[in-house]
C-alpha cells in the first residue's frame, strides 16, 4: 500500500509540474514531452535546422541529474550495458520517427489528453495496439539478451554530457541555436523548468514511473501498479490545466498537434510496439540512462539521431499533419522493428 | 526447487520467466536477479500470484528470492 502511495504522489506531481510549466511558458500540453525536448536539443546542438524547435530544454538535463544524484544516493547507480546495444539505437532511433509524426512522446500523449486533445484518444489507441503486439513476442521469448557489468566511469559520462549541456545553455555560445518564434522558444524560466526536471526525475527513479510499463504489465501480470502513475499524471495534470484555463476539449486546432487520425494512431502504434522491445517510454529510457544503464544512453543518442533526420528528411509532422516522407518512414520502421522483434526471440536456457 | 538466472535481463523479462516457470512448476521456485527494479517487480508479481516471498541480499548487487509456504 505504502508502494501504491509512491507511485500516485509521483504521477501526481508529474501532471502538477507539467500543467504549472505550461503556465509558466513552455508549448501547450508540453510540460514535459522527452520526444519534443530531445528534437529541441538536437536543433539546439545544429543536428538539424528547423529554426522553431532549438532550445536546450532545461528539463531534459533535471530529469538525468535528478535520478543520478538519487541513484547515487540510494546506491542503485549500477554501470552495466552490452544488451544488443545497435539494436537498441535503431530501436530508439524508430520510436523517435513514430513520436514525432503523432507529436509527442507518450508522457506528451497524457498530457495532450489532460489539455483536451481528443486527437490523443487515437494515439492512445494506436499505442495500446503496438503495446499488444510488443507482449505478442514478449511471450514468445523476446530479448535483447543479458547484460554485463561495466565500469564506473562509462556510467559518469552520460550525467557529465548533461552537465555540459547545462553549461551550454547557461553561457549559450554562438555555435548554438535557439529558436526565435516557435515551440522552440516557448519555455519556462530555466530554474524553473530545471527544478522541475530535477524533482521528476527523483521521483521516476523512486517510483520506475513509466508510460508503456503501466499498460503492459496490466495485461501481462494482472499488475495495476505502473498503470496507478499513468492515472494520476493525467488526473492531476487535467485538473492542474483547468486550474490554470489550459483545458479545451475537441479535435480541432488542438496546439502542436494534427488531426489526421489514421497517423496520429500508427505513429503511436510504432512508439508502443518500439518501447515495448526496449524495456520502457522514453522517459524511462532517461532515467535508466542516469541510474547507469549503458544500453539506455544508447537508446537515448538513437532518439537523438532520430530526431534530426526526422527534421532533416521531413519526417516529422507539424501541425499541418503528417508528410509523405513520414508515412513512409513509419512503413519501413514498422518493418525493421518486427524484423528485430522476430530475430530476437530466444529458446528458454534459462535453468541455472 | 526449480531455479531462474535472470540476472543481466531487464524487465520485464525476469517477471515473464517467473510467471512461465511457475506454470511448469506452482509448487514454488528461486529466482536471482541483479538489481533493485527486478527484485521489487518479481516479488510484486509472486505476490500477485498467490505466494510468500523470501528475499535475500547476495554479493554484489544481487538478490536471491524464492517462495515459502504459507
Amino acid at each position: 500500500m505504502k508502494e501504491r502511495k509512491g507511485i500516485i504522489i509521483a504521477g501526481g506531481l508529474v501532471g502538477i509540474l507539467a500543467g504549472l510549466l505550461v503556465f509558466f511558458g513552455n508549448p501547450p500540453n508540453m510540460g514535459f514531452c522527452i520526444a519534443c525536448f530531445l528534437r529541441d536539443i538536437a536543433g539546439s546542438l545544429g543536428l538539424h535546422r528547423t529554426d522553431v524547435v532549438q532550445y536546450i530544454r532545461p528539463e531534459i538535463i533535471g530529469l538525468v541529474l535528478g535520478a543520478f544524484l538519487i541513484a547515487l544516493g540510494k546506491k542503485e547507480f549500477s554501470v552495466k550495458g552490452g544488451s544488443s546495444p545497435f539494436a537498441r539505437f535503431i530501436l530508439g532511433f524508430i520510436v523517435m520517427i513514430g513520436a514525432l509524426v503523432f507529436l509527442g512522446c507518450p508522457l506528451r500523449m497524457v498530457l495532450r489528453l489532460a489539455g483536451g486533445d481528443l486527437n490523443a484518444l487515437l494515439g492512445l489507441a494506436g499505442f495500446t495496439a503496438g503495446i499488444f503486439s510488443g507482449i505478442y513476442f514478449l511471450n514468445r521469448g523476446f530479448s535483447l539478451r543479458r547484460t554485463y557489468k561495466l565500469g564506473k566511469l562509462e556510467g559518469f559520462l552520460f550525467p557529465a554530457v548533461n552537465i555540459g549541456l547545462l553549461i551550454f545553455l547557461l553561457t549559450t555560445p554562438a555555435f548554438l541555436f535557439f529558436s526565435i518564434k516557435g515551440p522552440g522558444s516557448l519555455h519556462a524560466p530555466l530554474a524553473i523548468a530545471l527544478s522541475a526536471g530535477l524533482l521528476v526525475g527523483a521521483l521516476a527513479q523512486r517510483t520506475r514511473l513509466c508510460m508503456v510499463g503501466g499498460i503492459r504489465d496490466l495485461i501481462l501480470f494482472k499488475d495495476t501498479y505502473l498503470i496507478t502513475g499513468f492515472l494520476a499524471v493525467f488526473i492531476f495534470a487535467a485538473l492542474t490545466n483547468l486550474f490554470c484555463g489550459n483545458f479545451n476539449l475537441g479535435f480541432i486546432d488542438q496546439p502542436i498537434a494534427h488531426n489526421d487520425g489514421l497517423w496520429n494512431f500508427l505513429g503511436m502504434t510504432l512508439v508502443g510496439f518500439g518501447s515495448i522491445l526496449l524495456g520502457g517510454c522514453p522517459l524511462r529510457q532517461l532515467i535508466l540512462s542516469a541510474e547507469g544503464n549503458i544500453d539506455s544512453v544508447i537508446t537515448v543518442i538513437g532518439m537523438l539521431v532520430g530526431a534530426a533526420f526526422a527534421h532533416n528528411f521531413g519526417l516529422a509532422a507539424s501541425a499541418a499533419g503528417p508528410t509523405f516522407n513520414g508515412k513512409i518512414a513509419v512503413l519501413i520502421s514498422f518493418v525493421v522493428a518486427l524484423l528485430i522483434a522476430v530475430m530476437n526471440i530466444e529458446r528458454e536456457t534459462t535453468d541455472a | 526447487m526449480n531455479k531462474i538466472d535472470a540476472r543481466g535481463l531487464s524487465c520485464p523479462e525476469p517477471v515473464i520467466l517467473t510467471k512461465k516457470a511457475l506454470a511448469v512448476s506452482p509448487e514454488g521456485l528461486e529466482i536471482l536477479v541483479d538489481n533493485e527494479t527486478s527484485k521489487i517487480n518479481v516479488a510484486r508479481f509472486l505476490k500477485i500470484a498467490g505466494y510468500n516471498v523470501k528475499i535475500e541480499s547476495r554479493p554484489n548487487g544481487e538478490y536471491s528470492l524464492s517462495t515459502v509456504e504459507k
